[in-house]
């Protein structure tokens, strides 16, 4: 009785705790020609998706007309809740962001917040954020900017930093 | 591939590359391809920075563009965004790109230690250790250890221990890698067959001081490693030493806990060994250790002459596994029903991490309770990982397909818009046109005039109209009076002299004056034209856009559709076989387990049997004395 339990209990740990269970050589061979084949249809995939997003821009967003609001936050110091968007008074963008997004912004990432259609000239931006202080404080900010819309498309990244005594709050640079 | 590459293999997989952590603004494009990437997107984040290097690398005068400054960093991301997203053709070649392109040491060494680290996960060893050989001169300081640390790691996997432990043995002060590097280098001796200082390697990996999950999971890793060694080569009371340092709720604690009753049943501790295999049995019971220790412990109690005890946890065993059984069996009618593909892709499921774990734990879903070890294995997360890919890969072009109506459907109501308005917007404007270009050629004529005065002063063409009707009015009295002049008349021609002087007076005295207002209103004009220009040319962008918002779409938007259909086609394809192929391989485990419980219901029963006969002959006995 204990040699076959210890046989059993060897056989278990070496495939358990070793090597993990795999499947059979022929699955395997199977499995990494599947792989090779998904790799390539990703690769058509992401192809399409390209193409796609060209034609899209083109047909929804045509540059004479296209402006696009991006949103980056400095650092982690803060909790970003929410930012609404304004374009000469009418609202555009409201974004509630989950823990994911707020970590994918603190760590460099920039959000495309809005994509739409202005004419040429000139326009009021208004931007409002809330979120939470590092001690607790929750707040609300907002700010105006006027930009000028040409028959280049118009790229304006917001950088909205923590809105305390000690901050410049949100800042606008024209890409 | 041996015991040892794969246990190395385990670790530097827990050491992988963290998503970019730059809290710069760099180029928006390049930062939304990182937004994307830090939640996983790497889908997105591919197509993102995809479409922005091709730009980048289509433009004339690539340092005016905003990615410039940041090319290199966009360039490995796309890299390292390949490999999250299992594209290991593509990442291979990006990096190899870089590595051959024109860069500095920096990035060359960075690339061939990147595409190192995709051959040594593919397998290919040699050809990892030949990307490592092309590092030299400077390298970032980032990266130095990590480097030296797959260096060993490909040389162990090389079946070369000795080079490994040399490096591994220099590499001990690195911090983030320090259980990784100790636990490494605890196995490479065992390779290098230099077993007392393996021991005191692994011993010491067992005591390293751990803060995270990854530390204390490799720490528990050591000490069962060692654990099992002592046990297998009779050093019962230093395996139950190690064993017992094995987290109780770690990952490995089932095997810690099943190896360490057999250290003291092998020492004849039997009391002892119901200790840890009681734990175990009252544990998740499709769990392998635990099963096992549903046998083992029953056991131990029969060598401690505990039959009654005995039968009675045989005959629990028994009921646990005929229990088993029954869920064996229906996991596997419900895959070849379809149901654990259909499970692997439920949306809320897969919202965070630990889906995999999260799926074993719902009640519809028995089909996954004996698949946990089956996950956890390369070649079967790869292959559930490209299932999912192409589930998502399948949604995407589903959605599309549905995009093209809607696309053909606004370009329909522009087309429908504008037809019939641009013919009357066109013939409006060639009025006009022709009406500006006589206003414009005016306004050239004056310019030139204005010229010309500039350089020989000509006070009659700032003659106003009125002067200009009486001058004309006077010299046309001057010469009839000359044709039929009398000698009375001199009087008169005097009087018109006198005239024709004043009015030259006045236009040439006021001369510089009229050039001056002349000047100033040609200013005017020419701000005026210049207003105009700019709407004309407004006009004619908005001209175009009304004709480009619905011509020349028909042919791109067939040809993706086309595109979409055929991808949509090889997707479908892919999933129906590698989701057979997923089926398949759970069915083969599952009917492996149930082999497996058949042959310890066997087992059970048998010593069910025999420890009621002793339970009896024990009873009779006492009776008979």
């Amino acid at each position: 009785m204990l040699q076959s339990i210890r046989a059993a209990f060897c056989g278990f740990l070496l495939s358990v705790c070793f090597t993990g269970v795999s499947a059979d050589e022929l699955s395997q061979q199977q499995m990494r020609s599947l792989d090779e084949q998904v790799q390539e249809v990703k690769t058509d995939v992401l192809s399409i998706a390209a193409d796609l997003g060209r034609l899209e821009e083109r047909l929804l967003y045509p540059s004479n007309t296209q402006v696009a609001v991006f949103v980056s936050v400095p650092d982690g110091t803060y909790r970003l809740d929410s930012v609404q968007l304004e374009i000469d008074g009418e609202p555009v963008a409201h974004y509630i962001y989950s823990f994911k997004e707020l970590e994918a912004l603190q760590n460099g990432g920039v959000q495309r917040l809005y994509t739409g259609n202005v004419p040429t000239g000139q326009h009021n931006l208004n931007v409002t954020y809330s979120g939470k202080l590092e001690n607790g404080k929750e707040f609300s900010s907002s700010d105006q900017f006027v930009f000028d819309k040409t028959v280049r498309p118009k790229m304006l990244g917001l950088t909205l930093a923590a809105a305390n005594s000690g901050s410049k709050g949100i800042q606008i640079k024209d890409w | 591939m041996s015991r040892c590459a794969l246990l190395i293999f385990a670790a530097a997989s827990l050491a992988a590359a963290e998503p970019s952590q730059s809290q710069e603004l760099t180029d928006l494009y390049f930062g939304e391809a990182k937004y994307f990437a830090n939640q996983g997107l790497n889908f997105e984040a591919l197509e993102r920075l995809d479409i922005e290097l091709a730009q980048h690398r289509a433009i004339d005068e690539p340092q005016l563009d905003s990615l410039y400054p940041y090319v290199d960093d966009a360039e490995f991301s796309v890299g390292d965004f390949e490999l999250r997203y299992r594209m290991h053709h593509r990442a291979g070649r990006a990096i190899r790109a870089v590595l051959e392109g024109d860069v500095d040491e920096v990035v060359r060494n960075e690339a061939a230690y990147r595409l190192a680290k995709i051959h040594f996960q593919k397998g290919q060893y040699s050809e990892a250790m030949s990307a490592l050989a092309r590092i030299n001169g400077e390298v970032p300081k980032a990266i130095r250890d990590d480097i030296e640390f797959l260096r060993a790691n490909v040389y162990l996997a090389m079946g070369e221990p000795e080079r490994a432990v040399d490096i591994l043995g220099d590499l001990q002060s690195d911090d983030d890698l320090d259980g990784f590097i100790a636990y490494n280098l605890g196995i490479a001796l065992l390779e290098a067959e230099q077993f007392e200082q393996a021991y005191r390697q692994l011993d010491a990996a067992g005591r390293i001081k751990a803060v995270s999950e990854a530390e204390k999971s490799i720490r528990d890793k050591s000490n069962l490693v060692l654990g099992t060694i002592m046990l297998e080569t009779g050093r019962y009371a230093e395996s139950r030493q190690y064993l017992d340092r094995v987290r109780l709720d770690g990952p490995f604690a089932n095997q810690a806990l099943l190896s360490a009753g057999w250290a003291s049943m092998s020492a004849e501790q039997f009391d002892r060994a119901t200790v840890p295999w009681g734990i175990l049995a009252g544990r998740d019971s499709t769990d392998f250790a635990a099963q096992e220790a549903m046998l083992a412990l029953p056991y131990a109690y029969s060598r401690l002459n505990v039959h009654g005890r005995a039968a009675e946890n045989f005959g629990r065993a028994l009921d646990e596994f005929g229990a088993e059984v029954g869920k064996l069996d229906a996991s596997i009618e419900s895959i070849r029903e379809g149901k654990f593909l259909t499970a692997l892709i439920r949306e809320e499921i897969r919202q965070d991490k630990s889906w995999v774990i999260r799926l074993r734990s719902l009640p519809e879903t028995p089909e996954t309770y004996y698949l946990m070890e089956l996950l956890a294995s390369h070649d079967f997360q790869t292959g559930l990982q490209n299932y999912l890919d192409l589930e998502e890969l399948r949604k995407k072009l589903v959605a599309w397909q549905r995009n093209f109506d809607a696309f053909d459907d606004m370009v329909a109501i522009r087309e429908e818009h504008y037809e019939p308005l641009l013919p009357v917007v066109d013939s409006e404007f060639r009025g006009l046109d022709s009406r500006m270009k006589v206003r414009l050629e005016q306004h050239k004529l004056l310019e030139q005039r204005l010229q010309a005065m500039l350089t020989a002063p000509q006070p009659e063409f700032l003659a106003t109209r009125e002067e200009q009707q009486m001058l004309a009015s006077i010299e046309r009295i001057e010469s009839q009076l000359r044709e039929g002049y009398e000698a009375n008349d001199s009087d008169l021609l005097e009087r018109v002299a006198r005239l024709k002087g004043r009015l030259i007076w006045d236009i040439h005295t006021d001369y510089y004056k009229r050039l001056d207002a002349f000047d100033s209103h040609l200013r005017e004009l020419r701000a005026a034209i210049d207003v105009l220009e700019t709407q004309y040319q407004q006009y004619v962008r908005v001209r175009q856009a009304a004709s480009h918002s619905y011509q020349g779409y028909l042919e791109p938007v067939t040809r993706m559709r086309t595109r979409v259909r055929e991808s949509l086609d090889k997707v479908n394809t892919l999933m129906a076989r590698q989701g057979r192929l997923l089926e398949v391989v759970a069915i083969d485990e599952l009917v492996a387990r149930r082999q497996r419980l058949d042959q310890y219901m066997e087992k059970a029963r048998y010593a069910l049997a025999n420890s009621y006969d002793r339970a009896t002959q024990a009873r009779l006995e006492g009776v008979a004395e």
